[in-house]
């Protein structure tokens, strides 16, 4: 049993890409909300004199990165957690007896969850177009495609984490409400972190997201609060915390 | 060849001890059945097997294999069907198996190959490319049992195989079961149907309450209770009667009570003629003969004070197993619950 197992994570991946495609209603649901946030807080809030906003930046141009970064929040989390959907189906057991390191499937669903997520964000961004957004230069997509990566990475692991610490998958809704809302407001995708309270501030900059959007808005806008060197340190040193937490915490899942 | 050696293995959740200090083995090629009620523990026994729980104390190895220390190469011998369903309902029945392929580690060649035998083995050839959503509950077990079998196990465990399945789909189950025995695959089933045990299994071990009560072929099994029962209805009192079955060498054991008699006998259906002749001889005219043959339903009665219903039962409920059901009576009600449960 190797620690990893390339083919292993292949079919883990395969599936997750299968599951995806082969079911439009979800990729449609899953970019529904921050195409309504994109679309309606971009349209209410355009020309508005926002406090914080860099000057001579739209608010559309500020919004877009911010639900971006939404996407691959709620895409990478709901992927790391689709543990507990497997473990409610029975199908958890098919993987957990088969002849494969827990790191090799915490892995594979990782390569699943990001893909499923990066193509879920690149629509968003795609979408965004046409409601007036553009793209600073030629270079920034791939740019962008690194941040995405690296955001995927860091949720996916924190949804396997929390998924560890569930039984079924009663406990979705409790972590959507008090988890990955507050990481969402807090992480400055709709507003600037720097407009927050000052010990709210120190919680954004707990925050992964934070750094992720703040990145991406570096690269696809030409703006950020922080150092670009800053943003990418930070989501590597998250993505390598959450990728080892939830490997550490699946390892301790028993199968039945 | 042992397939399966099992040694003082106990398992516990907090205060329940779910497998109770149990040993025995399993010899390779054979049929081996667990028989009991649901919460007997013979589920967890077959996650201890399949190393998806740890045992608590006790040691077992499958294959020649640890299942404590050597996890992987366990995993790579066995095949596993468990009580739910384990499938991905989205995918087709070829895209689950190739899925499973791929965690055994099959290259292409031996995947598509071995995809395409077991489909056809298992009847669903035709099917291949829908997705397994809109399978039939057995056309999912047989899937199922083929994923088991794709990347070739030498032990193949099958948890409650035929739960939920109608009667056909169930004697197709069997006969799919059989089949792969008779190739070579060794195979350990849980089971509460005394039928299915019965018709299938070389060996059986009655389990209860996490304890082995007894383990041996389903004839020997039966054949310890000491034979059929011939009961006789009576047209006057069955007393007259006994002096002469004294004197019968092939009587092992009779009881009246009114106008019934019951005789105990090797062989119930051989008897009855005698007994018939016996009863005209005394003057006596016969209103109803009955023949009943033990089953192992009747051996589980005789061991645990219960039957495999009553089991059932006090898995949720401990305060029915206070009153056993004793003696023929208990055993005219197990043949009665087991014919519902059919």
């Amino acid at each position: 049993m190797n620690l990893v197992d390339p083919t292993a994570i292949y079919a883990l991946w395969l599936r997750d890409v299968k599951r995806f495609l082969r079911a439009p209603s979800r990729i449609a649901g899953s970019i529904a909300m921050p195409l309504l946030f994109l679309v309606f807080l971009g349209l209410g809030f355009d020309g508005a004199a926002i406090p914080g906003l860099p000057e001579g930046v739209d608010y559309i141009q500020f919004l877009v990165p911010g639900m971006v970064g939404f996407a691959m929040l709620f895409g990478a989390s709901f992927a790391g957690m689709s543990i507990l959907s497997d473990r409610d189906v029975g199908f958890l057991k098919e993987i957990l007896v088969a002849p494969i390191s827990r790191t090799s499937i915490v892995l594979g669903r990782i390569a699943g969850g990001s893909t499923t997520a990066l193509v879920q964000a690149l629509l968003i961004l795609l979408l965004s177009i046409p409601l007036g957004f553009r793209i600073a230069s030629p270079l920034s997509l791939p740019l962008a495609v690194v941040f995405l990566v690296l955001i995927a990475i860091t949720f996916v692991g924190f949804g396997v984490a929390l998924a560890s610490q569930f039984n079924d998958s009663e406990g979705f809704g409790l972590v959507v409400q008090f988890v990955i809302f507050p990481l969402f407001f807090l992480s400055g995708a709709i507003y600037p972190v720097s407009s927050l309270p000052e010990p709210v501030q120190l919680a954004a900059m707990l925050n992964p997201l934070t750094y992720g959007v703040d990145g991406l808005r570096a690269v696809l806008v030409g703006t950020s609060a922080y150092p670009i060197a800053l943003d990418l340190g930070a989501l590597v040193v998250s993505a390598t915390l959450t990728v080892a937490v939830g490997t550490y915490l699946f390892e301790r899942v028993e199968a039945v | 060849m042992v397939a399966i050696r099992v040694d003082g293995l106990t398992r516990t959740f907090g205060e329940t001890t779910a497998v109770d200090d149990l040993s025995f083995t399993v010899a390779d090629g054979e049929l081996f059945g667990l028989l009991g009620p649901n919460g007997a523990g013979k589920s967890t026994l077959i996650n201890v097997l399949v190393t998806l729980l740890r045992p608590t104390a006790g040691t077992a190895t499958v294959d020649g294999h640890d299942v404590r220390a050597d996890t992987a190469a366990v995993r790579n011998s066995i095949g596993v069907v468990f009580q739910e369903p384990a499938l991905d309902e989205e995918l087709t029945g070829a895209e689950n198996l190739a899925f499973h392929a791929r965690l055994y580690g099959m290259g292409r060649e031996r995947r598509d190959a071995r995809i395409g035998e077991v489909l056809e083995l298992v009847g669903l050839e035709d099917e291949r490319d829908r997705a397994v959503g809109t399978y039939s509950g057995g056309m999912k077990r047989r899937l199922e049992i083929g994923r088991g079998l794709l990347h070739d196990p030498a032990v193949l465990f099958l948890d409650e195989p035929t739960v939920g399945l109608d009667a056909q789909t169930r004697r197709d189950t069997w006969e799919y079961i059989r089949r792969l025995n008779r190739e070579g695959v060794s195979i350990v089933l849980t089971t509460h149907y005394i039928e299915e045990a019965e018709q299938l299994c070389d060996r059986v071990a009655i389990v209860d309450d996490g304890e082995i009560a007894a383990i041996d072929t389903p004839t020997a099994l039966t054949d310890s209770l000491g034979g059929d029962v011939v009961r006789l209805e009576l047209g006057g009192r069955a007393d007259s009667l006994g002096d002469r079955l004294e004197t019968r060498t092939w009587v092992r054991e009779y009881a009246t009570a009114g106008n019934v008699l019951e005789v105990t006998v090797e062989r119930g259906d051989a008897r009855v003629a005698d007994l018939v002749r016996l009863a005209d001889d005394a003057g006596a005219s016969i209103a109803t003969v009955d023949v009943r043959r033990p089953t192992l339903e009747t051996v589980f009665l005789s061991l645990t004070g219960a039957t495999i219903e009553d089991g059932r039962r006090r898995a949720s409920d401990e305060a029915s197993a206070l009153e056993p059901p004793n003696g023929r009576d208990g055993a005219a009600r197990s043949v009665r619950a087991s014919g519902e449960d059919r």
